[in-house]
Formats: C-alpha cells, structure tokens, sequence
C-alpha cells in the first residue's frame, strides 16, 4: 500500500498550482468579482494545457490520466477560487464537442436537486441535465433517470442573485428533454461531480488554514502577533484538522470510486471548507468581514459547493443507512 | 496514491488470519479485569505465542504497513490486547533499542519480545503533567548506583510491573530539559510504593508510585546522564499513530452494531440520531483512511528522519501527523459513545453494560497521551509554524 502522491502526481498538482498562479492570481480573482464574465481566453489556455482532457484517453486525445489526478487539479482549483463551469467541463469534455479544448464550454445541472441550479448561465453554450441515478436512482416522478442535454436558448430560467459573486446562478424552471444521451452514465456521473466538488473544497479549506495562520503571524495586538495566543492556535489548528481529515477522504475516495467513499468524502469537504472559512473569517477579525478580504469569497462558494451534489442531509442519511447494509 | 496492498502485504495478512484462526479457539478465557496477576499472566502468554509464531517484533522491525495489517488483523479476529506488554513493547522496548548499549539492549529487549518481563512508566508526575519537563523526582549519584527520590503517577501494570521507564531530575540547576535521565528502575527495589488509583469508571487501571531513596545502578541508565529529555521524546512520539489502529477498527464495529440496535429498538426512527449516526460513520472511515495515509507516509520516510526514532530498518515514526489524527480521533470516539449512550436510552445508566463502560473510558482520551489542548499546540506551532506564546 503506498497512499501517497506519486512523483507525477506531485509534479502535477506542482504544475498546476504554477499555472493557476500565473494565470489567475489575486488581481485577476478580484477582476472577477467585478465582472463575472467568463474568460474566454483563459479558457481556452486550460483547455490547451489539457485541464479538461485530462481523464480522456490518449487515442482520443486527451491526457490519459484518471480520478486521482483530477482530484489533485480540482484542489488546486478550489485553493486558486477560479470560477467557471468546471466540474461541468472535466465531466463533459468527451460527451460535448469543444469542451475538450476549452473552445466551447457545458454547465451541468442536477435535475433531481430540490431546486435545479444552473452555474454561469451567460457563458455555457450548452446545457447537460442529470437526472435520476442518485440513491434511490429513479428521476423524479414521471421522469426517466437519464442525461438529457439542451441548447441553453430553450432552458427557462428565472433570475437569481448569487450569494457567491464569482458564479451567477440561475434557477432552472424548464428543461426541455428529448431523448436521454447514451454515453454518460448519471450515477457515474453524479458521483465524480460530487468528488470533485469534494476536491476543490479540501483545496479552499487548506487555502484558508494558510490564509488565518499568515495573519496570524502577522497581525500584533498586545504587543504580541495574535496566532500567539493559543485561543487563536486552537482555531488554527482545528481547521487543520478538519482539512486534513478530509483530504484524506476525498483521496481514498478518488482511488475506490465506491459511493459511500464519495459520500462521505464530499460531507467531510463541505465542512471543512465551510468552518474553515468561517474560522479564518473569525481569525481576520473586523478586516474579515469587508469585501475586501477574500475570505467571504472562499466562504461563499465553499456554501455553494456544499448545496451541490448531495447536501448534508442526504448524506448522512445515506451513511446512516449503509450501516445497517 | 495508492490502496492496494502488495503480494508481500496480501501474504503476511493471509498467513496472519490463518494462524489467528487456528490458536484463537485454544486461548483461555479471559481474566477477570480486577486480577492484575491473572491479567500479566493472560497478556504476557499470548505475547510468548506471538514470539513462538515468529510475530514478536511486528512492533518494531516491520514496516508501517505490515504493522497496520496486524493491528488490524488481530483486532479483526477478537485476538487479545497488547495489555501488559504495552510499554515494554511500544515504549519502552523501542527507546531501549535505539538508545540502548549492545549489552542494554541483549538484558532487556528479549524478554520483552517472549512476554518474560513486563514494563511500567513513570514519567508524568502529580505536579508534571502536560508540562512534564517540570518533574521533580530527584535522582542524586551515589557511589554506582542513583538514590531515587518523588512520585510518579498514571502509572499502567504497576502492580505487575518488573521495570519501570523512569525520568528524573539529575541536574537542578540546568534548565528543566536538560537536567533530566532515564533510568530502567527494577520495580521490586527497596523504596518503591505502589499505591492503585481509582478511576471514575470504577476500575483501577492506573497507580500511583512512590519512590523513597530507591537505589537504581548506573548501568541502568539509557543514553547520556542530563539527556534523558531527548531520549525521552524517542519514545514519545512512537506513541502516537497506528496505536489506534485496532481502535478504529473496533469503533466502526460498535457503530454497525449501533445501528442494529438502534433499528431494534425504534430509535432507529429518531433521524437525528439516524444522522449522527451516518456523519460518524464518515469520520471514522475518513480516520482509518488518514491511518493509512500516515502509516504509507511513515513507511515512506528516508531513513535519518523517522528512522532515527525506530528501532527497526523498515520503521518511521508517524509524528506531528500523529497529533492531527488523535485530535479528532479522541473526540470521534466521546461522540461514539455519546450516540450509544443515546441508542441505550435508560440503559445508558447501567454501568454494567459493555458500551457504558467505554463511554466512561473513552472520556480520557482528550487527556491521556498529550491532551487536546497540547495537542492543538503542538499542530500549531509545529506543523503551522505559529509563534510560541500563551
């Protein structure tokens, strides 16, 4: 058993985390706040850098490596806070055409979630629906489980104020199906958006560990940098904890792929990344609670994330559950 | 990264279970838990088969994984705890081989490994607890031997000890770290009181010990006069790791058997506890996933980091990873029990009953080993980097 990186893995999340700096650091980040816009020429660069190819086959043109190392790229994503239909582009780059290359992008909604979100409405040119293929793996009533998709001129919408102003969401009140696409498998494809949504939580969770422990390094009150006191250690070392806790789920669950090891994996990442910025929120003070800070930024899409893909509830009651399995 | 396990890993676990299989049937039963001598005699025979069946160093000179595979194996298989053998084997036994002299380590290692000798640990002190480099117990150089002099307390298998692991103070006027030796003190030396504490689950599980001019040769000695804190620290950090490993493999059993429990007895209909009951299953698969994450690690260490602190080629010492995983560890097992507790309903107050005993137990798993509160410190000033301070 060796469940550590390998060379190229790390050589990879190395890469990675070089090229999201470069591309997208702080200045772009907040550039992104103001105008929500997708960047298309960004875009366009991770997809020539093989972002969303990554887990296509080598014949096919892709990148040729699997669930693990797509894990390890969606942490530096959640770490980086880079928006965009991702999840949605990782997953259908070898079912929509041009995703592949990051020429065109997909969203990608969960037909059978309490309300159906659509993340950056205004920039997908086309619109994946999954429906069914969750625990109790029919649709909703009347409806087949399936992968519907759409032109997003057909999808109607009604407006929505995202809370995270680095995704515009809308709600989703009509998705015209034809027939379902006979590729992609919804459960197969319900559980990898949940790990990876999973992954970039562990990332926005090891980023705000970082982002307290540097103020508390730096900031002094009376006469003493605060990340002396061990109140605000104790903080810091929890959220540790919490991170490190989770990533070693969301690990193990990219190497079995078994659901429970998803479920489990995504509960533990939506709390880590949430207290995490919630504590680093604390950890900053007065300064956290600006729009200023980044902090809020990590916190609100950690809550986004944790709305998607399976929400608290659901999974422990599906965990519950497997006990008695 | 990576889960499967090696043909060599696959072997070892087979031929493990095998054996299991075969001498489990054959042991008697267990001890009344009151019974210290019955207790050494139960623990100390089934280490003497573990040495005949060629599992005596799995503690030490396997690799991690190995290791993981046999606390998991045997707490799979319902075979006994290390119990008395804990500190020979898990403490003691490994300072002892890496800062032992040749004949140090010929005297007291083999009867560790056959389950002849059984060891006890006088380090914490009434007055030195997390600040244990504050202990007080004097030892004074007279002629061959030191004259030891204090009180040691939390003291394991005192009453049945042969030996005793002692740190003490032979410098006063050094600072408090490096003042301090370690001693291996026969337990049946003149001077030496045994006084059983009682812990709040009822049981004595621990004593108290008085030393009153106890006469310890100077060959017993373990590394350097004044070195003793980092001699010390060796065996400290070995502490933390895959000890839990039965451990979590036990509490995913008691969770499972929660559940049925729960289902029969219509709490099960409650979906608060339903809930609770599904996120601990969560952490504790997530726990035995950073086990394996930081036994792969430990397994990984270059010889010269964690190596230094092992007593065998293959070793590493799972260390300030240690830290993180007994932070959550010792709470994810309060809010086991906690949830058993709740299962039980009214039952929960029969003290008589196996999950009240461990919910009593399980209370001082945020204290023994380092409490929570140091243990947050450690993480944070040696893992984070943060500023030492109060």
């Amino acid at each position: 058993m060796h469940f550590q990186l390998t060379d190229e893995q790390r050589a990879l999340r190395d890469g990675t985390r070089k090229l999201l700096d470069g591309r997208f650091g702080r200045d772009r980040l907040r550039a992104a706040v103001d105008e929500p816009a997708l960047d298309r020429a960004l875009w366009r660069e991770l997809g020539a850098a093989g972002f969303f190819a990554l887990r296509l086959p080598e014949e096919a043109g892709g990148v040729g490596l699997g669930l693990p190392e797509a894990v390890l790229v969606f942490e530096e994503v959640g770490r980086a806070l880079l928006p965009g239909p991702l999840v949605a582009c990782e997953l259908l780059a070898g079912v929509v055409d041009g995703v592949a290359a990051g020429e065109r992008t997909a969203g990608l909604c969960d037909g059978s979630a309490e309300a159906v979100l659509w993340e950056h409405p205004a920039d997908c040119d086309e619109l994946i629906l999954v429906e069914g293929g969750g625990r109790d793996a029919a649709g909703a009533p009347g409806r087949a489980a399936g992968v519907y998709r759409s032109a997003p001129d057909r999808v109607a919408c009604a407006p929505l104020t995202s809370v995270d102003p680095l995704t515009p969401l809308a709600r989703v009140t009509d998705f015209p199906r034809g027939a379902p696409l006979a590729g992609p498998d919804p459960s197969r494809l319900r559980r990898e958006a949940a790990l990876l949504t999973a992954a970039q939580q562990v990332g926005s969770a090891v980023r705000t560990v970082e982002t307290a422990v540097a103020h508390a390094r730096e900031r002094t009150q009376f006469g003493a940098p605060i990340g002396s006191f061990q109140a605000v250690k104790h903080l810091c070392a929890q959220m540790l904890v919490r991170a490190e806790i989770a990533r070693s789920a969301v690990y193990a669950a990219a190497v079995t792929e078994g659901a429970m090891d998803v479920t489990g994996a995504k509960l533990l990442a939506d709390e880590a990344a949430v207290r995490n910025a919630r504590d680093c929120l604390q950890v900053h003070g007065g300064m956290g609670f600006t729009w200023e800070a980044d902090v809020h930024l990590h916190l609100k899409r950690a809550w986004l994330r944790a709305a998607c893909w399976g929400v608290a509830a659901e999974a422990e009651e599906a965990l519950a559950a497997d006990l008695l399995g | 990264m990576d889960l499967a396990y090696t043909e060599e890993e696959r072997a070892f676990r087979v031929r493990l279970r095998d054996w299991l299989a075969s001498v489990l049937p054959t042991l008697p039963a267990r001890p009344d838990p009151r019974d210290w001598p019955a207790r050494r005699a139960y623990d100390t025979a089934w280490q003497r088969m573990l040495h005949d069946a060629g599992y005596a160093d799995v503690h030490w000179d396997a690799a991690p994984t190995i290791r993981l595979i046999f606390l998991e194996e045997t707490e799979r298989a319902g075979a006994p705890y290390v119990g008395a053998n804990f500190v020979g084997l898990l403490h003691a036994g490994p300072t002892i081989a890496v800062e032992g002299t040749p004949a140090q380590r010929q005297r007291w290692l083999p009867p560790v490994l056959r389950g002849d000798e059984v060891w006890c640990q006088g380090f914490s002190e009434p007055d030195a607890g997390s600040d244990l480099a504050s202990l007080r117990t004097r030892a004074v150089r007279d002629g061959d031997d030191y004259v030891v002099t204090g009180a040691k307390i939390w003291t394991s298998h005192a009453e049945v000890a042969d030996w005793c692991e002692l740190l003490v103070r032979t410098d006063p006027d050094a600072p408090r770290h490096r003042g301090l030796t370690w001693l291996a003190m026969p337990m049946d030396a003149p001077g030496v009181t045994v006084r059983p504490l009682r812990t709040l689950a009822g049981t004595a599980e621990f004593a108290e010990v008085f030393l009153d001019e106890v006469r310890v040769p100077a060959g017993n000695r373990v590394g350097a006069e004044n070195d003793g804190w980092r001699v010390t620290m060796v065996t400290l950090s070995f502490e933390r790791g895959t000890a839990f490993v039965g451990e979590v493999v036990a509490c995913r059993r008691v969770l499972g058997a929660l559940a049925r429990a729960a289902r029969a007895n219509g709490r099960w209909d409650d979906a608060v506890l339903r809930r609770r009951l599904g996120r601990l299953n969560a952490d504790f698969a997530a726990l035995w996933r950073l086990i394996q994450w930081n036994v792969s690690e430990a397994g990984a260490a270059p010889a010269g980091r964690g190596a230094s602190a092992a007593p065998g080629k293959g070793g590493g010492v799972p260390g300030t990873g240690g830290s993180v995983f007994k932070l959550r560890y010792s709470h994810a097992r309060q809010e086991l029990y906690d949830a058993a507790a709740e299962v039980l309903g009214a039952g929960a107050l029969d003290a008589g009953h196996e999950w009240v005993a461990d919910r009593l137990s399980s209370l001082s798993y945020t204290i023994a080993a380092g409490t929570s509160q140091i243990q947050q410190n450690i993480v944070a000033e040696r893992i984070l980097g943060l500023p030492k301070g109060r």
